[in-house]
């Protein structure tokens, strides 16, 4: 497991310069990968690293969107300033949330979430004059990055300027894991009840977690505002909180790549099975999902570490 | 059964390591410890025996805060903890180990060891330095290990180590604390007599500041152990003093050791 979380962010990263050469063609559908990714990576921190469910994770991706978007209507042109804005509120809503979400076990987690994810959805939608309510918020204008990149028809400023925050996501998160608060984390998912016992502050670590996880999920809201020049109410809803479990699971949960793969595969294969029956796609994905649990187990991540270990016994 | 070997008798003096006064746990209706005074003395090598359900576990729970006590003050080197939650009570010197392992199975030994002393010294606010990189973290969980015989499992991850190590990474856990009041709760549950032994063996091995309260229903390990011992029945205190006089009480050979007694005499 420790070979896959530490050497697989490099060639990732590769595969994605990659992808921008081979299939210029596809920037758009690569960047929604990327942040789909930095979203599943966001929650995963707590699924996968600190065994939290939540059913309401969309709530700080659509509250980025919706920061990023509602910014720059007032005039906040600058991405990066709109990035870090959204990163601070998301953030300061995990945190005021915790306090409910930390208590309890895992089924009132979920149920408390997904009343959360449905208060917000249903705020945000009464709430037209800030949100724009079902129609969205659509009447505003990216500037260009550090003044610099404008986003371009072609998408490939949106590419780049995705791929690069994914990747900062993606060393930050990979730091945390190996730092003493990411073993206090696995600690806490392995076994709550002794970490009390060991002296450890359990709900501020939950608190902290759940904060760093709203902000980075907020970030990814605000990159696919920026991108796509769009804010809307199913970035807030529940089935975007109910995939990005899905793709963490799939991926495999608490490894960082994997779970990277398993949005970024996730996230294809959505695209690919609408558009080859944009009738019938969800019975793909139902059955990708099912295979994954009980065939994958682990994931993605954990199936790449079995083959490792067989061929490593063979050699 | 023989009586404890030639270790003199301890009188409790001076300011007790841990002190309750009238500690009592109800459940609803049911009163799992009833109005226990107990004073353990600094360096103690104090048992708590009775017989089962007699609430040896939740006098542990209480004490050290796993669940809060109904009524009642605990005291720890003359500091009232009562009011404070089990987290607090460890890093003020109280920790406790538990009769059924409480592990981070996913981790490996080392990270079981290592995380315990982490938290001790705050250091688990930090999110960006590598955990393994902490040299002095790392050197004193190997020193915990080596203690109890584990340094040549240290990269295992604990569900792969057989029941009665894992019964030592328990231990080594708490050490990780650094404790200056350790509450066993039958350490040795749950393995073969043999390695019961090793592991009082590494218990008797503590240094001698380290103040030790263990439950534990092995007389044998009881009387070889143990410099004093209460015993407990139906929650509340019996009665208490050295092996020799718990041994030779009449009231505890009836509730407790009876049936043993006669297995010991034929």
């Amino acid at each position: 497991m420790r070979l896959v979380r530490v050497g697989a962010g490099l060639p990732l990263l590769l595969l994605a310069v990659a992808g921008y050469f081979l299939f210029p063609e596809y920037l758009t559908l690569f960047t929604s990968l990327f942040i789909l990714s930095v979203f599943a990576l966001s929650y995963d921190l707590l699924q996968g690293h600190a065994g939290v469910v939540s059913l309401g994770h969309a709530v700080f991706f659509g509250t980025g969107a919706y920061t990023a978007a509602i910014l720059a209507r007032h005039g906040l042109e600058e991405p990066l300033l709109g990035l870090l804005a959204a990163l601070l509120v998301s953030a300061a809503l995990a945190l005021v949330l915790t306090r409910i979400v930390v208590v309890g076990n895992d089924l009132t987690r979920l149920l408390v979430t997904l009343g959360v994810g449905f208060l917000v959805f249903e705020a945000a939608n009464q709430a037209r004059d800030l949100t724009g309510g079902a129609d969205g918020l659509s009447d505003f204008t990216m500037g260009p990055v550090l003044g610099l990149f404008r986003f371009d028809f072609a998408g490939e400023t949106a590419f780049f300027y995705s791929l690069a925050v994914l990747a900062l996501v993606y060393f930050f998160l990979w730091r945390l894991a190996g730092s003493p608060f990411g073993l206090a984390l696995r600690g806490i998912r392995e076994n709550v009840r002794r970490m009390p016992a060991i002296g450890a502050p359990v709900r501020r670590h939950l608190a902290t977690a759940y904060t760093i996880s709203g902000g980075i999920a907020g970030l990814a809201g605000a990159l696919l505002a920026q991108t796509s020049n769009f804010a809307s109410l199913d970035m807030l809803g529940f089935e975007r909180s109910a995939e990005v479990m899905m793709m963490a699971t799939l991926g495999g949960t608490g490894s960082i790549p994997g779970v990277v793969l398993g949005a970024t595969g996730l996230g294809y294969l959505k695209d690919a099975l609408s558009a080859m029956s944009p009738k019938y796609w969800q019975l793909g994905i139902g059955i990708v999902l099912m295979l994954s649990v009980f065939v994958l187990r682990g994931g993605i991540a954990g199936a790449f570490t079995a083959l490792l270990r067989r061929l490593r016994g063979r050699a | 059964m023989t009586a404890g070997t030639g270790t003199p008798a301890i009188e409790p003096a001076g300011t007790p390591a841990i002190e309750t006064a009238g500690l009592t746990l109800r459940y609803g209706n049911f009163t799992a410890v009833n109005d226990v005074s107990l004073r353990v003395a600094a360096g103690a090598r104090h048992a708590l025996i009775g017989p089962n359900g007699a609430g040896k576990t939740s006098l542990v729970h209480a004490l050290t805060g796993n669940v809060p006590a109904t009524s009642g003050t605990i005291r720890l080197g003359g500091e009232d903890l009562t009011a404070l939650p089990q987290a607090a009570r460890v890093r003020r010197g109280l920790t406790r180990t538990f009769q059924i392992n409480q592990l981070f199975r996913g981790l490996t030994v080392l990270e079981n060891v290592s995380l315990a002393i982490l938290e001790r010294e705050r250091k688990t606010r930090n999110f960006w330095r590598s955990a393994t990189a902490d040299r002095a973290v790392a050197e004193e969980a190997r020193e915990h290990l080596a203690f109890v015989n584990l340094d040549a499992y240290a990269a295992r991850p604990v569900h792969a180590l057989p029941y009665g190590l894992q019964r030592l990474v328990e231990l080594a856990i708490a050490l990780g604390t650094k404790p200056r009041v350790l509450v066993l709760d039958e350490p040795a549950a749950g393995v073969p007599a043999a390695q019961s032994e090793a592991i009082f063996e590494r218990i008797h091995a503590l240094p001698r500041d380290l103040t030790l309260l263990f439950v534990e229903h092995d007389m044998g390990l009881v009387f070889r152990f143990a410099e004093r011992i209460t015993v407990l029945v139906q929650g509340a205190i019996m009665t208490e003093g050295t092996p020799a006089e718990i041994q030779a009480d009449e009231r505890v050979r009836e509730v407790y050791l009876g049936r043993r007694g006669h297995h010991a005499a034929a």
